[in-house]
């Protein structure tokens, strides 16, 4: 006991690791969003990046609850929908300009997001958050059903199917940002999305953070070390819903319009997907989750008709083989690397790699085929110039082939790395 | 009020039609070692949980320290300084040893539900935690996750837990169940330690540790105690001899 000092210097991580571990991603998160205009990014690029920064803190603010809290929620895109309602009229009382508004700045909407989605979570919440597990499942769905049909209903607050818009030029120019051209509004997103990565990451260093991941591994031993777990998922729920309005707030600016739509389950299941590919286990996961499927959901739409089959595909896979997603590959690759394993495991993983290429090719193939044969046009899938008939023995043998080898690939792959680990 | 630290007023509780605990009547003084015997079935994990909060009394009340603690949840009866641990190991297995006493302690010294301090500053809750660690041996352990630890030492982190808070009165559930020799020999020595000053309730099976450790020992039967005394008035009463121990108290109890 005399020594009970340097056992608490000894125990905490030191200066330098903390500095490594906490305060270089950020600097470095920071630095990437700062250098990424000098690149000269198009104007769809532009549009991408942004939506990804909104996607980011969005699927962030849903793994505290997800990861974090282990709490499934069918329904987040209601926070982050009524957060971004909330803004798009406070925007429209700014280019009024009566009263005080006209000197609130629109560079400010997220905080006004934020406010709005705690007072929404703290509402909702309040029942839903009675109940954990697969009944608090069941009640976000209901509660996404119920607040989307709502926003059909009441035109005045919603605007109906055609929804509210809003221009984001109507305030006072802020920071020298007139919010005008799209790069205005890059420095806007990259700023709030900055905000919300770091707001979000201190939280997990909160007391409230660490019992919210108690709560998760065991809500009954939470109860016996003196708290509620109800309460601690209510105020874990407010704070994500809080998260989320943000995101609502950035996405007012950027598309200047909001609609019932955005209140709907859709939403809710496409950042469900996106933290999860990207992995709920990782604080990191969610943000190469929605780069991923922002870019995914905006670029392949241009390859193919079936892109939305491939998500589900890739969701599905996720599930299945990677649970740890995204970001348990890339951490599972750099510590392999990093340990001087590479050479032991790279036989193995060059298997694995040619068995997933061809289950791809045999999928692919499947997938397109089947959809030109289905829309009835009567074109045809004609990869490098060879003509795939849904009819023609030469397609189906390019299904199954590939397949079945690319299955066996992937078995020797996993036996042959069981001998290298035990 | 009186020097009792611990009072079950004749506590009954049901499952349906089974009768697991039909009126329990004891006293416990505070600084007291009290052990719980009894054949399997007997009600001990029962009686825990009603004491604890888990589970609500059907009938009969439950003092600690001179307030009703009967009906409050567990985590107020925790706050009033009554902590428990579990016969599974009942740890947060995704977090470190450390994160793991940590959050038994952060209750107690006052920072609840704040989300808006760091946790690596509160440098006293660091400072217990390390203390904690240090007293029960795993402070070698600190970062490991909870799950890899070995059975001994998860039971070991499950008593850290309990004792982390401070509570004045601690409840151990089997703390030595499935331990090698040496194993619970380690355990007692810290049991002894944690409790010290303390009011302890302790379920076990072991004879050998309930006979070192205990100041009285209460013999539970089908959810009711047949005899309450001292370790020698215990060996000696023919009740209990005849319902429980036989002749295992000859072999299993050091002299």
């Amino acid at each position: 006991m005399t020594d009970m000092t340097t056992t608490y210097v000894n125990l905490a991580p030191s200066r330098a690791e903390k500095f490594r571990q906490r305060v270089l991603p950020m600097i470095l998160f920071a630095l990437a969003l700062a250098v990424i205009p000098l690149f000269g990014p198009s104007r769809t690029t532009l549009t991408l990046m942004n939506h990804m920064g909104i996607n980011i803190v969005f699927a962030l603010s849903f793994n505290m609850l997800l990861g974090r809290a282990g709490m499934l929620s069918f329904g987040h895109a209601v926070y982050l929908g009524l957060g971004g309602y909330f803004c798009v009229h406070v925007m429209n009382w700014i280019a009024a300009g009566s009263g005080i508004w006209g000197a609130v700045p629109v560079f400010s909407m997220p905080a006004f997001g934020f406010a709005a989605g705690a007072l929404a979570g703290a509402v909702i919440g309040w029942p839903s958050c009675r109940r954990a597990g697969t009944p608090f499942a069941m009640i976000s769905l209901g509660v996404a059903e119920l607040v989307a049909a709502a926003g059909f209903m009441f035109d005045s607050l919603f605007g109906g199917e055609m929804g509210i818009s809003a221009d984001r030029m109507g305030g006072h120019e802020f920071l020298g940002l007139t919010l005008g051209p799209l790069e205005d509004v890059y420095w806007y997103i990259a700023f709030w999305t900055f905000v919300g990565v770091v707001g979000m990451y201190a939280f997990t260093r909160t007391p409230l953070g660490k019992l919210s991941e108690a709560t998760r591994d065991n809500p009954e031993r939470v109860e016996f070390v003196g708290y509620n777990p109800q309460r601690v998922r209510y105020l874990v729920f407010i704070f994500a819903g809080a998260f989320a309005g943000l995101a609502g707030g950035m996405s007012a600016v950027q598309d200047e319009i909001f609609t019932p739509e955005n209140l709907s389950l859709v939403p809710s299941g496409a950042i469900l997907i996106a933290a999860y590919v990207g992995g709920i286990r990782y604080f990191t996961g969610p943000i190469m989750g929605a780069i991923v499927m922002t870019y995914m959901g905006s670029n392949l739409s241009d390859y193919t008709a079936g892109w939305l089959l491939y998500l589900g595909l890739m969701f599905v896979g996720v599930v299945m083989f990677v649970p740890d997603g995204i970001a348990g590959v890339v951490y599972g690759t750099w510590d392999i690397i990093s340990g001087g394993k590479f050479r032991e495991v790279a036989g193995s993983w060059a298997i694995r790699l040619l068995g997933l290429a061809l289950m791809a090719v045999s999928t692919i193939t499947l997938v397109e085929v089947a959809f030109r044969w289905s829309d009835g046009y009567g074109e045809v899938f004609e990869p490098f110039g060879l003509a795939l008939h849904h009819g023609s023995l030469l397609t189906w043998i390019v299904v199954v082939v590939p397949f079945a080898l690319g299955a066996l690939l992937l078995r020797q792959a996993a036996r042959a790395e069981n001998e290298v680990t035990t | 009020m009186t020097g009792e630290a611990l009072q079950l007023i004749d506590l009954k509780k049901s499952f349906g039609p089974a009768k697991i605990i039909q009126g329990v009547n004891l006293q416990i003084e505070k600084g007291e070692r009290h052990a719980i015997i009894g054949p399997n079935g007997a009600g001990k994990s029962t009686l825990f949980n009603l004491i604890s909060g888990r589970f609500l009394p059907t009938s009969g009340e439950i003092w600690l320290n001179g307030d009703k603690i009967s009906g409050k949840k567990p985590f107020e009866i925790n706050r009033m300084g009554l902590s428990r641990s579990f016969q599974v190991s009942n740890i947060f297995t995704n977090m470190t040893v450390r994160e793991n006493v940590r959050c038994g302690v952060l209750y107690s010294m006052g920072y609840g539900y704040s989300f808006w301090r760091n946790i690596g500053n509160l440098r006293e809750v660091s400072e217990k935690t390390a203390a904690i660690l240090e007293d029960v041996g795993l402070i070698d352990k600190a970062h490991l996750p909870a799950t890899l630890l070995p059975y001994a030492d998860q039971r070991t982190l499950e008593i850290a837990i309990t004792i982390a808070g401070g509570a004045e009165v601690i409840l151990l559930d089997e703390p030595t169940a499935g331990m090698s020799h040496s194993e619970t020999d380690r355990a007692v020595a810290l049991i002894e330690k944690a409790s010290h000053g303390k009011t302890l309730l302790i379920v076990e099976h072991d004879m050998g540790v309930v006979f070192n450790l205990a100041d009285r020992i209460s013999v539970l039967v089908y959810g009711e105690i047949i005899a309450t005394g001292t370790p020698e008035e215990i060996r000696g009463d023919p009740k209990v001899r005849e319902a429980y121990l036989g002749e295992e108290v000859e072999e299993g109890v050091p002299a």
